[in-house]
């Protein structure tokens, strides 16, 4: 290799140098010293999208509005995104980023359990405060200093299911669960407090996150003699088609789906199948049919209305528990009158009776959720809406 | 002696003067990612460039590896460092066995077994959740050496360049061995390579546990780095990113393999700039490289510019 570089080549690769560095300045976020950064990395695409997009689209409203009234503390809110696309890689990496290049003061999101555990080291070694609007119970489960959830987790959702059942007199139920990470977690989750629950497993079937078709899971269970109720426990597409399977094979049993297809539009995908279907949920989704004097109305009805208004889009849970992140956030950085991020995470812990669409939040030093069983609601599909089971 | 030395001192060069630019532990840990992943293309490139056999099921070997230094030591209390050659030396198990009867195959027909391989780990570790955590994942510990935690972007950064260069001198020792110099002939003909003495099946099988061993230990420094590793490492998608950026960067080129690393890794961290149109643009960008450049990026260049010499 004789490198005896001709005198337009040196210029072309001084071009390409100054190219690619401009690149890089182009990529650096301009710094306001006025405003005060958060951050959060959601699956805005791929398959946990619609989690992520009432996320984003949320925290976007909501910054917005902040702002508009003069923001927090003084000094304007910035609200710096990236999407994850659900990949725990790349959540770590924008998660870095967000530490090391964005300095944000707090961290909103991590819309799926599996990018939120890829995230909580970052938060944890970096010392900022990190919200995550994923469900498992492992994120604040054993506790970590800096992490806190808005979610419900998956353990609450299996007792006030079981709970209802109970209630009902159903004891003996076939569970049929997807193998995703949400529809894993929360089987678990489910088998562990079945016992205590007083209530007992008699079929347990699964189903792959791609599957299309049920029914031979389905006729499983129905054949399984003595089972008196049916638990679906996933999200996204799958829990639809199980739906239309259970209508398809005439099956006649309760069925209850778990609080990962709080949306609309698991509603429109079943369809009719979905009549009658029981599942515990934030009050949210029935804010106009609560009574007058649950706190929570307000808060619920006006981000319902809000988010409906803004995006033209039906409300959803998982909106909701960004608007809980975000707003606990703002009030704990109220409360700690700084943007330190170590006091703002001091604030976060002594979070107390803050109602938000999920319910109301007491945290302490041991519980990072803060959510009681009173927070969910048992909810019931009447007519293709959403309607108050007790 | 030059062309055996340079792609490995050019990559050193770049290793050690790339810090020069970096401001904080986010540019170390995307250069750290860059080297991970060069190191699991070039050992792809062992298999698809110099012998000429396509894997869709690379990343398989990417999941042993990040697993086994995550599952080892949690699960059975084995050093994290001991865990990465336990999955190394797993992963050359696997590949020696599965290898023999797929790579009989031929074109289409060994891709497919490659990307039924690779989707075969990918459900194990999506579904053993008692061993591997499930579809969420699990955290992978933090190695120490001596007291000495070895933990931060930095600190991996230099130890995956290290391991990158030392991939890189290896993988050129056997470019010119006599097993490199068979594998070369087996690209152009097996049938010629087969006539010329060169055991065919034999060599193809060294190839490709020798990438899977380079997939292996990429892919335990990556589950140290994140601290946390999820099942869609060994995924579907990760193979063909992999495959993406070797033929991205060019085929059986060291510094192209490093080259579709960068571009794979460092490119959608620019594009954020977009939001709604980053994966067209990167669509875009890998669409028009691959038109411009068909023989991918440092190969073409690289021919330009002695094209551009002789002039």
């Amino acid at each position: 290799m004789k490198s005896e570089c001709s005198g337009s080549n040196r210029g072309r690769v001084l071009a390409w140098v100054g190219a690619v560095g401009a690149v890089f300045l182009a990529a650096q976020p301009a710094s306001a010293a006025d405003t005060v950064k958060i951050g959060a990395s959601l699956s805005i695409t791929g398959p946990a999208s619609f989690l992520g997009e009432p996320e984003e689209k949320t925290l976007k409203i909501y910054v917005d509005k902040i702002n508009a009234q003069g923001g927090v503390n003084g000094r304007k809110l910035e609200l710096v995104v990236y999407d994850d696309a659900g990949d725990a890689n790349k959540a770590r990496t924008f998660a870095t980023r967000l530490v090391e290049e964005d300095k944000v003061v707090a961290i909103v999101g991590g819309s799926t359990t599996g990018a939120t555990m890829a995230m909580v080291p970052v938060a944890e070694d970096a010392k900022v405060p990190f919200i995550s609007l994923a469900g498992a119970i492992v994120i604040v489960d054993p506790v970590k200093k800096f992490v806190f959830k808005t979610p419900h987790t998956d353990r609450m959702a299996c007792e006030k299911i079981f709970a209802d059942m109970k209630k009902r007199g159903l004891t003996k139920v076939g569970i049929i669960s997807g193998t995703g990470g949400f529809g894993k977690s929360m089987h678990d989750e489910c088998v562990k407090v079945a016992s205590t629950s007083g209530v007992e497993i008699v079929a347990d079937e699964t189903y792959g996150p791609k599957d299309s078709d049920m029914t031979p899971q389905l006729t499983n269970i129905k054949n399984k003699a003595g089972v008196q109720a049916l638990l679906n426990a996933d999200f996204g597409q799958g829990p639809a088609i199980v739906m239309r399977n259970i209508k398809q094979l005439g099956i006649t049993l309760p069925v209850y789906q778990s609080h990962g297809v709080a949306s609309k539009s698991f509603i429109d995908l079943a369809g009719p199948a979905a009549e009658g279907v029981r599942l515990p949920a934030a009050a949210l989704l029935v804010a106009d049919k609560l009574p007058a004097n649950d706190p929570q109305k307000p808060i619920a009805v006006g981000y319902a209305q809000t988010y409906e208004k803004e995006t033209g889009k039906p409300v959803s849970t998982f909106g909701g528990h960004a608007y809980d992140g975000l707003m606990m956030l703002v009030e704990a950085m109220k409360r700690a009158g700084s943007a330190d991020p170590v006091k703002i995470r001091d604030e976060i812990e002594k979070t107390k009776g803050f109602i938000g669409t999920a319910g109301m939040f007491n945290m302490t030093s041991t519980d990072h959720m803060g959510l009681d069983l009173g927070a969910f609601k048992m909810l019931q599909i009447k007519n293709g809406d959403w309607t108050l089971a007790d | 002696m030059l062309a055996r030395l340079g792609p490995p001192a050019a990559i050193a060069a770049v290793i050690l003067l790339a810090p020069l630019l970096f401001q904080s532990g986010y540019h170390f840990r995307i250069g750290a990612l860059v080297w991970i992943n060069a190191l699991a293309v070039i050992g792809l490139n062992v298999l698809m460039g110099l012998a000429g056999q396509v894997s869709l099921g690379h990343a398989g070997f990417f999941g042993i590896g990040a697993y086994a230094a995550a599952v080892l030591p949690a699960r059975y209390g084995l050093h994290p460092l001991a865990a990465t050659a336990a999955g190394a030396v797993l992963c050359a198990a696997v590949a020696f066995t599965v290898g023999r009867p797929i790579l009989r195959l031929k074109g289409h027909y060994l891709a497919v077994a490659t990307l039924g391989l690779g989707m075969l780990v990918a459900m194990v570790l999506t579904n053993e959740v008692w061993l591997t955590g499930g579809p969420d994942g699990m955290p992978a510990p933090r190695p120490d050496l001596g007291g000495w935690r070895i933990s931060g972007p930095e600190t991996w950064y230099w130890i995956s360049g290290t391991v990158l260069v030392l991939g890189v001198l290896l993988a050129q020792n056997l470019r010119i061995s006599p097993a490199g110099l068979a594998l070369g002939a087996l690209h152009d003909s097996e049938v010629a390579a087969g006539t010329l003495g060169v055991d065919v099946a034999r060599s193809k099988l060294v190839a490709f546990v020798v990438s899977a061993v380079y997939g292996s230990v990429a892919g335990s420094m990556l589950a140290f780095l994140n601290g946390h590793v999820t099942p869609d490492r060994a995924g579907f998608l990760q193979s063909i990113e992999f495959v993406t950026m070797a033929v991205l960067g060019g085929l059986g080129s060291m510094i192209g393999s490093v080259a579709g690393a960068a571009v794979l890794v460092v490119i959608p961290q620019v594009l954020t700039f977009f939001h709604e149109y980053e994966h067209l643009m990167l669509g875009v960008l890998v669409i028009l490289i691959m038109v411009l450049l068909p023989s991918g990026v440092v190969p073409a260049l690289s021919s330009l510019l002695a094209r551009r010499r002789k002039e």
